[in-house]
C-alpha cells in the first residue's frame, strides 16, 4: 500500500469519527429555524447560543453536571479505597477461607447489572431510598472488580519491602499506606480512569433509581432533554456538546494513560 | 534479607505466653477485618443479597406492588414458550451479527493502518478512540440526529446523489441497523487498541521471513498477521458478545425497542417487564436466563479457542 493512500484512509477514518462531534457543536450553535432546513447549513451564517440559553432554563443543567461530577468523583474515591483495602488483605493477610472468599468476590464480578438492578431497586424501595444521592451511589461503593485488579498489583509488588518496614516496627495499616499504596500507584490511576468513566456515562441504574429532576446525573439529563425538546435538535445537541466537554478535557490530559491501560487491560 | 524470618502474622507472637497470644491472634483478625469489611459490606448489601432476591423473585408472580405468589419454576416455563422473549433474543442476535463483524473488520482496518510508523500517528490513535469515553446517550442522540429520517444529515448526503434515504429509526426494517451503525462506529476505537497492541507484539522477523519466501502483502497478512493476531481477536470476540448480549442503553435512547418492537432486545424487555408490564418475577427470571445464555457462549468460546487461538 502507498504511503499516500494509507495516509489518506487515516485522515478519512479521522474524518469519519470527527465529524458526528462536529455536527452536533454545528447544530447547536444554529438558529431555531435553520436547524431543520433543507439542505442543512454546514456553516450557519449567524451562529448564536440560544440554544445553550434554553437548555439552562429547561433543566438545572449545571446542577445535574455536578451531581454527575461528585457522584463519578466519590464512587471513585470509594472504590479505590474499599478495592486497595481488600487487594492489601488478599495479597498479605493469609486467614483462613481466604481463598473461599476471594472466589465469592470474583463471583459478583461475573453477575451483569441487569441481574441486579430489579431487586436492588426494591431493596432501596424497601429502606426508603429510592430518588436520593445515596441510591445512585451504593452499587458503586465497592466493585470487585477493582478488587482483582489491584490485587494482582499488590501481590507484585516483592515482599521484601514489607519485610523493612516490619523491621522499622510498622503494623499492617502503616505498611499498607507509605509502602504498598505509592508502589501501586499505575494500577491505582488505570483503575481511578475506569470507575469514573463508567460512573460519568452509567445510564441503566440511574434511569431506574432517579426520579426528581435535581438528583438527575447527564445522562439521565440528556434523555430527558430529548423527550422534552423532540424535534429541537439544537437544544440537545448543545446539551451533549456540554456533557462532552468535561471528560474531553479529562482526556486530552490523561489520553496517553488512558489508552495504554486500555491495551493491557481490555478494558473500557 | 535471609535471616529475616519474623512473619507478618498470626505466628509473630509464637514465642510468647498464651495469654498474649491470643490477644495477637484477635488483634490480627481485626485488622484483617478492618481491611476487608469496607469493601465486603457494600458487596454483600449491594450484590449479593440482591443476587439471592433476584433468584427468588424470579420463582414468584409479583407486581412490585402486592405481595408475591409462588410459582416455583413457572416464570421460566413460560418465557420458554413466549413469543416475546424469542423475539428479544433473535433482536439481539441480530444486533451482534450485524455490529461484530462491523466493529472487527473497521477496527482491523484502522489498527493495520496505524501499525507503522507515521506523521502524527498518536494524535489519530486518539481521535479513533473518542468516541469510546462519550457515553452511549450523547452517541445514540448524535446518531438519532444524523440519521433524521426527513432532515438528518446523512438523507440529506443521499439525496444529493440521487439516492432516497431510508426512514432509519422510524422505519422497523432499518431501525436495527441505525442501532448497529452507531454502535460500531462508539466502539471502533476499542477494538482498534485491542489489535493494535496485538499487531506491535508480533516479532517482526516472521513478516521479514514471509517476505524472503517470496510471499505477497496479502499472503503475508493472511498467513502470517492473522494466525499471529488471533489471542486478540479472540478478546474481541468474548467482550463484544458479552457487551453485545447486555445491549441497551443505545436501544432505549434511539428507539426504545420500537418501531413496532423492531428492536426490542433482551435487557429492553427485561426494562418493560418490571417497569411496564409488572412483572418482576418474570424479568427477573429473563435476566437470569441471559446471565445462563452470556455464560455458555463464553465458556463455549473458551472451550473452542484451542481449535484456533494460536498461542506462538
Amino acid at each position: 500500500m502507498g504511503k499516500v493512500v494509507r495516509y489518506a484512509l487515516v485522515v478519512l477514518g479521522a474524518l469519519v469519527m470527527l465529524f458526528p462531534f462536529a455536527w452536533a457543536v454545528i447544530t447547536s450553535v444554529t438558529p431555531d429555524g435553520a436547524v431543520l432546513a433543507t439542505p442543512p447549513d454546514l456553516t450557519p451564517d449567524d451562529p448564536t447560543l440560544d440554544a445553550y440559553g434554553r437548555l439552562l432554563e429547561a433543566m438545572p443543567f449545571w446542577r445535574i453536571v455536578l451531581n454527575s461530577a461528585w457522584i463519578g468523583a466519590a464512587s471513585t474515591i470509594l472504590q479505590l479505597v474499599t478495592g486497595a483495602m481488600a487487594a492489601y488483605a488478599f495479597a498479605r493477610l493469609p486467614f483462613p477461607g481466604r481463598g473461599v472468599l476471594f472466589a465469592v468476590y470474583l463471583t459478583t464480578l461475573m453477575v451483569p447489572m441487569q441481574v441486579l438492578v430489579v431487586p436492588l431497586f426494591i431493596e432501596m424501595r424497601m429502606f426508603n431510598l429510592v430518588d436520593t444521592y445515596f441510591a445512585l451511589l451504593a452499587p458503586s461503593i465497592a466493585s470487585a472488580f477493582g478488587v482483582f485488579l489491584l490485587r494482582q498489583a499488590v501481590a507484585q509488588v516483592p515482599k521484601e519491602f514489607d519485610e523493612a518496614a516490619v523491621l522499622d516496627g510498622a503494623g499492617h495499616l502503616r505498611i499498607f499506606v507509605s509502602v504498598i499504596l505509592p508502589l501501586i500507584r499505575p494500577a491505582l490511576a488505570t483503575f481511578a480512569i475506569f470507575g469514573f468513566m463508567a460512573s460519568w456515562n452509567s445510564y441503566l441504574w440511574p434511569l431506574i433509581i432517579i426520579r426528581s429532576p435535581e438528583f438527575r446525573t447527564i445522562p439521565l439529563g440528556l434523555a430527558e432533554l430529548h423527550g422534552q425538546f423532540t424535534t429541537e435538535w439544537n437544544v440537545v445537541m448543545a446539551g451533549s456538546v456540554v456533557s462532552v466537554v468535561p471528560i474531553l478535557i479529562l482526556y486530552v490530559f490523561a489520553q496517553r494513560h488512558v489508552i495504554a491501560s486500555v491495551a493491557q487491560s481490555g478494558l473500557k | 534479607m535471609t535471616a529475616v524470618k519474623t512473619k507478618a502474622g498470626p505466628k509473630a507472637g509464637a514465642t510468647a505466653g498464651p495469654k498474649a497470644q491470643g490477644r495477637r491472634r484477635l488483634r490480627y483478625a481485626g485488622t484483617v477485618a478492618l481491611f476487608l469489611l469496607p469493601s465486603a459490606i457494600p458487596l454483600t448489601l449491594f450484590t449479593l443479597v440482591p443476587m439471592a432476591a433476584s433468584l427468588w423473585t424470579s420463582l414468584h408472580e409479583w407486581n412490585l406492588i402486592q405481595p408475591m405468589t409462588w410459582v416455583g419454576l413457572g416464570n421460566y416455563a413460560e418465557l420458554l414458550g413466549d413469543a416475546e422473549t424469542r423475539a428479544a433474543f433473535w433482536h439481539t442476535l441480530y444486533f451482534i451479527a450485524g455490529y461484530l463483524p462491523l466493529v472487527y473488520a473497521g477496527g482491523l482496518g484502522l489498527a493495520v493502518l496505524l501499525n507503522r510508523a507515521m506523521k502524527g500517528r498518536d494524535l489519530f490513535r486518539a481521535i479513533y478512540f473518542l468516541p469510546v469515553i462519550t457515553s452511549w446517550v450523547v452517541v445514540a442522540l448524535m446518531w438519532k440526529w444524523l440519521l433524521n429520517p426527513a432532515t438528518g444529515l446523512v438523507n440529506q448526503a443521499l439525496s444529493l446523489i440521487g439516492v432516497a434515504g431510508p426512514g432509519w429509526w422510524t422505519d422497523p426494517v432499518w431501525a436495527m441497523p441505525s442501532v448497529i451503525l452507531a454502535s460500531a462506529w462508539k466502539d471502533l476505537g476499542f477494538v482498534m487498541i485491542i489489535l493494535l497492541a496485538g499487531l506491535q507484539a508480533i516479532p517482526k522477523e516472521y513478516h521479514e521471513a514471509a517476505r524472503v519466501d517470496g510471499a505477497g502483502g496479502l499472503r503475508r497478512f493472511r498467513y502470517v498477521t492473522l494466525p499471529l493476531l488471533s489471542p486478540s481477536t479472540f478478546f474481541v470476540i468474548v467482550i463484544s458478545l458479552i457487551n453485545g448480549f447486555q445491549v441497551f442503553d443505545q436501544v432505549h435512547v434511539m428507539t426504545g425497542g420500537g418501531p413496532a418492537g423492531a428492536t426490542q432486545v433482551v435487557v429492553e424487555q427485561i426494562y418493560d417487564l418490571t417497569f411496564r408490564y409488572g412483572r418482576a418475577g418474570m424479568a427477573s427470571a429473563l435476566s437470569w436466563l441471559l446471565f445462563a445464555v452470556v455464560l455458555i457462549v463464553t465458556v463455549v468460546q473458551v472451550r473452542a479457542q484451542r481449535r484456533w487461538v494460536n498461542y506462538g
